[in-house]
């Protein structure tokens, strides 16, 4: 029937075509396009209102009583911290997937079977449920806190409710996204390399930033890219062990669209943390191609 | 051996190594000991898993070896960690850095030596125009063909000038005609180079084509060592006769008085040490043909097979074995198969082996 092979790819090419357009497409249209709104008395939404920034200059301007406008630093500080919450898990997964991938990769299969399997089976269990077992791990009359408190010099210390366990609970959320591509990196390296490195008279430090570094580069840039991104846009977990306090973009953004019923201002936050990514994934790629080319 | 006042180039002493603990130990070499002279083409020639690789591994620092000492040009390294060892390896795997460009492979040795970037440059440029890769400096080793990549690996060992190179069957993932190509300019790049190469392979052609020595081993052990011609035509051992070329074995009789009886009235004029029971070889071109009667042995033809300058008989010994005869043209008309011929041994033609 369709003998024209241009044809014939578009016609097999359309469905997929079709639901990225549908499913992806059109609701960050639609995003985008609310984020111009005014809010709505009822429905959270006014369609009628006219399209402005105004939601845009809110994020860091305030009117003030007598119609002046000043600086709000708020979401700025949420903003800032939500980047380097997800910086410092980032830091933290590589640290500590780097050594877990490494010795996975020289496992027997059987053992690399089987790690693998732990690895997913958190994943089995929602992310709620896993958050509130930190809940219990750190709160005050837990034993990590007990034992914590018990050889601490500084007096009793806080475990939960702070930025330091949202950012355990984050690590532990996300390591495995950093574990699984570079484990696929060691698992291909060729461990040969090392020795014909050793014979040119690379020491084993040398041997190991000059040929095993550069190999895993791209499985550490994608974990890295596989836990900051979500991470960026995380609210479970800062809601549980931040307790409200230690709020991230992703908190603020539920809130919008849930008590407060705020949906253009929730989507103009969405806009924000969308942009961010992209511009974060925009410099790992033109980094990839500088190193390559 | 030249000059002894020159340390050789590779001296092995008893060296012993085994892999495993306890029960599990295995045994891979069982005390070696060699030298190698300067310049010397020397080839470890044995069957898969006889330590070959292992003996290599020893010298290049990767493994260490349970009693004996490893000298280079003097220096003991038995315990130096390889980059510390004037050796370089040209790996069977070829092992070129993946994410690294022809050159960049090239110059890594040099980097690590702490060369000027304009000297690396140009070494870099004389050790690819050795092995005539210079215009694929900017390619990535998954651009290269197979030989190619052998190139490479040959030009990154030699760039920062071991003293010694070590090459693990570098051609055995060639094929046949690349392989002859590349055994010549081998040969041709040793000479060029001056550089003493241990060679190892489980090919008995190109060990004897391409080495100023060879040592023949098997289960871990040195058998016999020495220049191809020798290894050819006075093997020591069975192995060896058996490993390298054609050859006829015999059962016979060392008698006490002189000779060995190899059947009922067939005695060669040899004499042998101790009397009983021992194995001679020939090679077919060293055997010659007879009247019935007049040789060593009355024999039958089975077949002849007709091989350009020669005719190559297969012959039927009285006790039912068979024998190999290589004829050539000049000697003669070929005879019939299925006829009676005689067969002489010429006894300084054979050899009388250990087992
Ligand atoms: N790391 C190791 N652990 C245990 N056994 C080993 C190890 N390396 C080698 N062997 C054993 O030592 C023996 C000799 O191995 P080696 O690799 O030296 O053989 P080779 O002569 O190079 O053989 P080939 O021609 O097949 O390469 C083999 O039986 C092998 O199984
Ligand atoms: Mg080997």
């Amino acid at each position: 029937m369709m003998h024209n092979p241009t044809l014939r790819r578009a016609s097999l090419l359309t469905p997929a075509i079709a639901v990225i357009l549908l499913l992806i497409g059109v609701p960050l249209c639609l995003m985008g396009w609310i984020s111009l709104l005014g809010k709505g008395t009822s429905s959270g939404v006014d369609w009628a209102s006219l399209p402005s920034v105004a939601n845009y200059v809110r994020l860091v301007w305030e009117e003030d009583f007598d119609g002046t406008m000043i600086l709000n630093s708020s979401y700025l500080v949420i903003f800032l911290r939500s980047v380097v919450l997800a910086a410092v898990t980032t830091i933290f997964s590589l640290l500590l997937g780097l050594p877990v991938a490494l010795w996975m990769a020289g496992l027997s299969r059987t053992g690399r079977d089987a790690m693998l399997l732990l690895i997913t089976i958190p994943f089995w269990t929602n992310l709620l449920v896993r958050n509130y077992a930190w809940l219990i791990i750190l709160r005050e009359d837990g034993w990590v806190a007990k034992s914590v408190n018990a050889i601490s010099p500084f007096g009793p210390v806080q475990l939960l409710y702070n930025d330091t366990a949202v950012a355990i609970g984050l690590t532990y959320s996300f390591l495995p996204f950093m574990i699984l591509p570079l484990y696929t990196v060691f698992e291909k390296f060729d461990w040969r390399l090392l020795e014909a490195a050793y014979d040119l008279g690379a020491t084993r430090k040398r041997a190991l930033r000059r040929v095993l570094l550069p190999i895993a580069t791209p499985g550490i840039m994608a974990g890295s890219l596989l836990v900051f991104i979500p991470c960026l846009g995380a609210f479970v977990t800062p809601a549980l062990l931040g307790g409200g306090k230690t709020l991230m973009l992703g908190n603020i953004i539920q809130m919008q669209f849930g008590a407060s019923r705020n949906w253009p201002f929730g989507a103009s936050l969405s806009v924000i943390l969308l942009a961010a990514m992209l511009i974060v994934m925009t410099a790992m790629a033109l980094l990839r191609n500088r190193r390559t080319a | 051996m030249t000059d002894a006042s020159v340390p050789p180039a590779v001296s092995i002493r008893n060296v012993s190594k085994s892999f495993g603990k306890g029960i599990y130990t295995v045994p891979v070499l069982d005390d070696v000991s060699l030298n190698i002279d300067r310049r010397e083409f020397f080839t470890l020639l044995g069957p898969s898993g006889c330590g070959k690789t292992t003996l290599l591994r020893l010298i290049a620092g990767f493994e260490t070896a349970n009693a004996g000492t490893i000298a280079i040009e003097g220096q003991d390294v038995t315990a130096a960690p390889p980059f510390h060892r004037p050796v370089n390896t040209v790996f069977q795997s070829y092992a070129l850095f993946p994410h690294l460009t022809v050159e960049q492979n090239v110059a890594f040795a040099l980097v690590e030596q702490g060369l000027a970037r304009e000297a690396i440059r140009t070494r870099v440029g004389e050790a690819l125009e050795m092995v005539r890769m210079g215009a694929f400096a900017r390619r990535r080793p998954a651009e290269l063909s197979g030989g190619q990549q052998q190139r490479v690996a040959l030009a990154r060992a030699l760039a920062p000038r071991p003293r010694v190179l070590l090459l693990d069957e570098p051609l055995s993932a060639l094929d046949l005609k690349l392989r002859k190509e590349m055994q010549l300019e081998l040969k041709q790049l040793q000479a060029e180079a001056g550089i003493t190469f241990l060679f190892v392979t489980h090919d008995q052609e190109e060990a004897l084509t391409l080495s100023d020595r060879v040592a023949v081993m098997q289960a871990g052990k040195i058998l016999q060592m020495g220049p191809p011609r020798e290894i050819y035509e006075r093997p020591t051992h069975r192995f060896v006769a058996d490993f390298i070329g054609d050859i006829n074995l015999l059962e016979g009789e060392a008698l006490p008085g002189g000779g060995v009886r190899l059947g009922p009235g067939a005695v060669v004029p040899l004499t042998c040490a101790t009397p009983g029971k021992v194995t001679i070889a020939i090679r077919p071109e060293r055997a010659r043909l007879a009247t019935v009667g007049e040789g060593t042995l009355d024999a039958t033809v089975i077949h002849s097979a007709y091989l350009g300058t020669a005719m190559l008989h297969k012959l039927g010994l009285p006790d039912g074995s068979t024998f190999l005869l290589r004829q050539s043209e000049s000697s003669g008309p070929p005879p019939e198969t299925g006829s009676r011929v005689g067969l002489t041994l010429p006894g300084e033609a054979i050899r009388v082996l250990l087992q």
